[in-house]
């Protein structure tokens, strides 16, 4: 019975879309998390390929973020899943690798574009095999509103004092909202607060690869300290921001309603079609004028083969695209805010955009702490990280406690290598 | 029918006629429903005691629910989890069925005005999907777009508000009442139509005892739709535990803030299909929904068992 179950499931989900496939033309599909950039693929991106390969036909079907990583693995256990998968960096498409869900492209023309540092989110532990072509990085900051900051007379913040004045200013002048945070949805908390602040007390690399090893732990006060900045943060936000979510702190922002905005360079895009004001953008403050600045510059998207694709030579022509110099100017371009991790310069058009990467040139780079190695275990220390970054700001937990409980959780089951 | 007509004379009369045309018509429910509940069901309980052992499936007796219980982390969600979900049930038994009682009870007066309309009125919103009545509501409580905190300001209440939905000691009790708010008219319906089979004599004799208005309610008419509150409680108590759709949309698969609005089946959702870089567990989101299914079949035998067969009953 069961058996006569499974294959009736079977017909309708895998061979339905195989008629398809029968057609002249090959047809393609990328899964991705990417429902905000639809347009620019459908408009920009996936023209400019059909145009230069015309028997190749890509449909680009993206899915809400929360969501994609256990439905696009739930698809690939079924043999379901596109062609072309997007790719999240480190353990999560490490262990679809391992599974065999995705194929090792190691020997794929255009991969000689991308240096040891972009393609690390993709590549196994020992370095040997890498698996997804990266795409793009995102940088960590804060975004403000230019007019705002006029109006009330500040500069722009360099060290944490000077921030936290400013905030006071616009709380004084209450005419804006100081900062544009909630912590409804939990991972505004610790993506944008925790992670984005952070690297100026661990020291970037030096903390991240310390936590890794067993070095240092999450209730050293490198790690602590980020948190009871991020406490002071509470008085500065919103009235009601414990049930303020994401959407409406993007539209208190794009509205003019608040003044500074905590988050990353992918928001550029979206901000700038939607907010009719001047708006700029200054890295994370460091603690004291004249310290090393340290900021989160995420490998964060690449795309990868589907290793049970029925189109694999199709699919590799599309990936050798995507690792081409036309596909970086042409992505950099149309979503700024994502970066090219493509060795070819990219010059990007957008004044916001290139605000962000001219960080890189005086500050030191990291990735988000819990993504590589220490990200792949149950519980999760991302989302371990949401929780107490979202209950710190929320004053349910002090900024000792989110070390003690996030260590433990990673204690339960990270042995650091010996 | 005519095999049967030219059989043995002898036996049949005894045999009765085989009655293929019940086992026909109920075929197609027998086997859809085999094929989307009773099988995913056993499929279920069966994936419960098995477990990825060196990259198989291997079977491991009770070893994932040892680990439910006594892993300290997936305990404390759990014992959380199950800890809300009464609070939930709580609620709705406190607040949602005597408030369907009640206006079951007004709306069968038999000199009330319009209670066709208030009756269609209170029961819409459970014609609702949970996803608008969700957002409404996310919308109406909003501290920032939301209607709540003006209305309230109106009356001069404006600082008894607070965003309620974001505040761990208050999201519960707020998503219980939207809950409430939408199947009130559940319970208002069933107790409405054992209201109305209550026969005039009934009341009548009670009247000409002197027994009128408020005793008349409580010495007449709530003896006799027992059952039906019976039913309701069970219906309610089965519903709850299997609730995750409304805090789902109202809070998010976390079931913020900080867990406080995490029932079992957004417990068993997170764990099943796993949430952002969270990778799902199948079997140990098999066994979450095992004990969930142990926790309701307990409770449905309880009241099967021990409650229903000492409800007294009354013929008319």
């Amino acid at each position: 019975m069961t058996r006569i179950l499974k294959g009736m499931l079977f017909a309708t989900t895998v061979l339905a879309p195989a008629g398809i496939a029968m057609a002249q033309e090959t047809q393609l599909t990328i899964e991705s998390w990417r429902n905000d950039d639809l347009p620019i693929w459908q408009e920009k991106i996936i023209p400019a390929f059909e145009a230069k390969h015309p028997n190749i036909k890509v449909t680009f079907a993206p899915m809400a973020p929360t969501e994609y990583n256990s439905a696009v693995n739930a698809k690939l256990e079924a043999g379901t899943a596109g062609d072309l998968i997007t790719c999240r960096p480190f353990d999560l498409s490490l262990a679809m690798f391992e599974k065999g869900q995705l194929a090792a492209l190691n020997d794929l023309q255009g991969m000689e574009n991308f240096s040891d540092v972009a393609k690390s989110a993709w590549t196994t532990d020992d370095g040997a095999t890498s698996f997804c072509v990266p795409m793009a990085s995102v940088i960590h900051g804060f975004i403000y509103n230019k007019a705002a900051f006029e109006e009330v007379g500040v500069q722009v913040p360099k060290t944490e004092e000077e921030f936290f004045a400013v905030l006071e200013k616009f709380k004084e002048d209450g005419n804006y909202i100081p900062l544009a945070m909630g912590t409804k949805d939990q991972w505004e908390a610790a993506t944008m607060g925790y992670y984005n602040i952070g690297p100026n007390y661990w020291k970037g690399e030096e903390g991240r690869k310390a936590l890794i090893a067993g070095t240092q732990k999450l209730t050293d006060p490198q790690w602590v300290e980020p948190y009871a900045t991020l406490a002071k943060w509470k008085d500065y936000l919103g009235d009601g921001f414990e049930a303020q979510t994401y959407p409406d702190s993007q539209n208190l922002f794009t509205l003019g309603r608040a003044a500074i905005y905590p988050t990353g360079s992918w928001e550029i895009a979206p901000f700038k079609s939607q907010a009719d004001f001047e708006m700029g953008a200054f890295a994370p403050p460091v603690k004291a004028a004249g310290d090393k600045c340290y900021i989160s510059d995420h490998n964060d998207i690449g795309i990868g083969l589907n290793a049970n694709s029925k189109n694999a030579d199709a699919a590799k022509t599309f990936l050798s695209w995507v690792a081409s110099p036309e596909f970086a100017d042409l992505y950099a371009n149309a979503a700024p805010g994502f970066f090219s991790l493509n060795n070819s310069p990219v010059t990007m058009q957008d004044e916001l955009a290139q605000e962000f990467v001219s960080w890189r040139e005086n500050c030191e780079t990291t990735i988000r702490p819990s993504a590589a190695i220490v990200g792949r275990g149950d519980p999760n220390l991302d989302l371990e990280m949401w929780r107490a970054s979202a209950n710190v700001i929320n004053g349910t937990m002090t900024p000792e406690q989110a070390g003690e409980e996030t260590q433990k959780g990673l204690d339960s089951w990270y042995k650091p290598a010996k | 029918m005519s095999d049967i007509d030219t059989a043995d004379p002898a036996i049949a009369p005894a045999k009765r006629s085989v009655r293929w045309h019940i086992w026909i018509f109920l075929a197609p429910a027998f086997l859809v429903y085999t094929a989307v509940m009773i099988l995913p069901l056993i499929e279920t309980l069966r994936l419960s005691l098995f477990n990825v052992v060196d990259g198989q499936m291997a079977f491991v007796g009770l070893a994932n629910f040892q680990r439910l219980f006594g892993d300290p982390r997936l305990a404390a969600d759990f014992w959380n989890a199950l800890w809300n979900n009464v609070v939930f049930f709580i609620i709705h038994m406190l607040v949602q069925n005597p408030i369907g009682i009640a206006l079951a009870a007004m709306l069968s007066l038999p000199n009330l005005r319009f209670a066709a309309f208030y009756r269609s009125a209170i029961f819409v919103p459970t014609l609702l999907s949970f996803v608008i009545v969700g957002f409404i509501w996310k919308l109406i409580l909003s501290p920032i777009w939301g209607i709540a905190p003006g209305l309230m300001d109106l009356v001069g209440m404006k600082s008894f508000f607070s965003p309620w939905l974001g505040k761990s000691e208050s999201a519960l009790i707020t998503v219980s009442l939207i809950s409430v708010w939408q199947y009130v008219g559940i319970p208002m319906m069933l107790i409405y139509a054992a209201l109305l089979n209550i026969p005039d004599e009934v009341l009548e004799a009670a009247e000409c005892d002197g027994i009128t208005g408020w005793s008349q309610f409580w010495k007449i008419k709530l003896p006799l739709i027992l059952p039906s509150i019976g039913i309701i409680s069970v219906l309610t108590f089965v519903g709850n535990f299997n609730a995750f759709d409304l805090i789902y949309t109202v809070q998010g698969a976390l079931a913020g803030p900080d867990g406080s609005t995490d029932i079992l089946g957004t417990l068993l959702y997170r764990t099943f299909f796993g949430f952002q870089n969270q990778i799902g567990n199948r079997p140990m989101g098999a066994t979450i929904a095992t004990v969930m299914f142990l926790i309701i079949l307990a409770g449905v035998s309880l009241y099967l068992f021990v409650i229903q067969r000492r409800m007294r009953r009354y013929q008319f």
